[in-house]
């Protein structure tokens, strides 16, 4: 996994109503990159859910919100309004997981990412990385507020 | 804006809802969750203290912040417990015509019922909870943390 003070490699994405994003779009403001699995699997639904419940906190801190996953946008779209997030999805589609790949947060064995929080600062810089033991666990988001308190926002 | 940097869960203190008695479990959990649900007919058959303390979904659930302070509102007249059980039985039927007739059969007193549930002290209330749990790292519901000792 990619490490805290390393340059967060920059990237150009296809979020889900296939509009490209690129992480250097961010540059001047914070931005968490939120690896996920899949869409649609029981533990990602959780995660992107609860992160919305609190997004207002966390866009106060100056941060945006982005996820990653390989799923196509074709499925970020559906899921995304499925769950009621608006969270911008983007797909790690074609070349898969090339993105993920970049930010050592790749499972070759299956084909997906694993489950990881990365925080950019404003330079491109990564800040906190926060990488779950299993895909299974979830990272709470009070571990967002805790990066976030360490590195002065708010 | 509140805190949310981690923190343990709190104890059990004098204003969770808490019903029964033997080992302690607090459960935060989402009233318009269907997992919530089953695990609750499961938690009720233990003998256990339960103390419940909401964790409304609302993106998942948009039906949660209503049913969560229809629970609060009946607990102010007695009866938070009972309307959790109700709203767990049937899922269904959660409408705000159907929360009157829940609140009819738990014998509530109607208007009192309506101004509590919309009151910004029963908002406060809820999101006090919810705060907590985001704060222990709570990320899925339901989420059960026992603790020793009992009571």
């Amino acid at each position: 996994m990619i490490a805290a003070g390393e340059p967060a490699p920059d990237f150009t994405l296809r979020n889900q109503d296939g509009e490209k994003i690129s992480l250097s779009d961010f540059r001047g403001q914070k931005v968490l990159l939120i690896f996920y699995p899949l869409d649609f699997s029981p533990v990602c639904s959780d995660q992107l859910s609860v992160y919305q419940e609190v997004k207002p906190e966390i866009e106060a801190k100056g941060v945006t919100m982005v996820g990653i996953s390989v799923d196509s946008g074709f499925a970020h779209k559906a899921f995304q309004e499925k769950l009621g997030i608006d969270t911008p999805l983007l797909a790690d589609f074609e070349p898969k997981g090339e993105v993920a790949r970049a930010y050592g947060a790749y499972i070759e064995k299956t084909g997906h990412a694993n489950r990881s929080l990365v925080l950019v600062d404003e330079q491109g810089t990564v800040e906190w990385v926060h990488e779950s033991p299993t895909p299974l666990e979830i990272p709470g988001a009070n571990l967002i507020f805790d990066a976030l308190d360490t590195h002065g926002t708010g | 804006m509140s805190d949310l940097t981690s923190a343990a869960v709190p104890p059990l203190g004098p204003e969770d809802h808490r019903r029964g008695g033997g080992e302690l479990l607090i459960v935060y959990a989402d009233l318009g969750c269907p997992h919530c649900a089953s695990a609750w007919a499961e938690i009720a058959a233990r003998e256990a203290t339960v103390v419940f303390r909401h964790f409304p979904v609302a993106s998942k659930h948009p039906r949660s912040p209503a049913l969560h302070a229809a629970a609060e509102a009946a607990g102010l007249q007695g009866r938070f417990f009972e309307m959790v059980d109700s709203l767990y039985a049937d899922r269904s039927h959660i409408d705000d015509p159907h929360l009157w007739q829940r609140a009819e059969r738990l014998g509530l007193d109607i208007e009192r019922f309506e101004d509590d549930r919309r009151s910004q002290a029963v908002t406060t209330r809820v999101r006090r909870d919810f705060e907590s749990g985001i704060r222990a790292g709570v990320a899925q519901t339901p989420a059960i943390f026992p603790r020793t000792g009992g009571v």
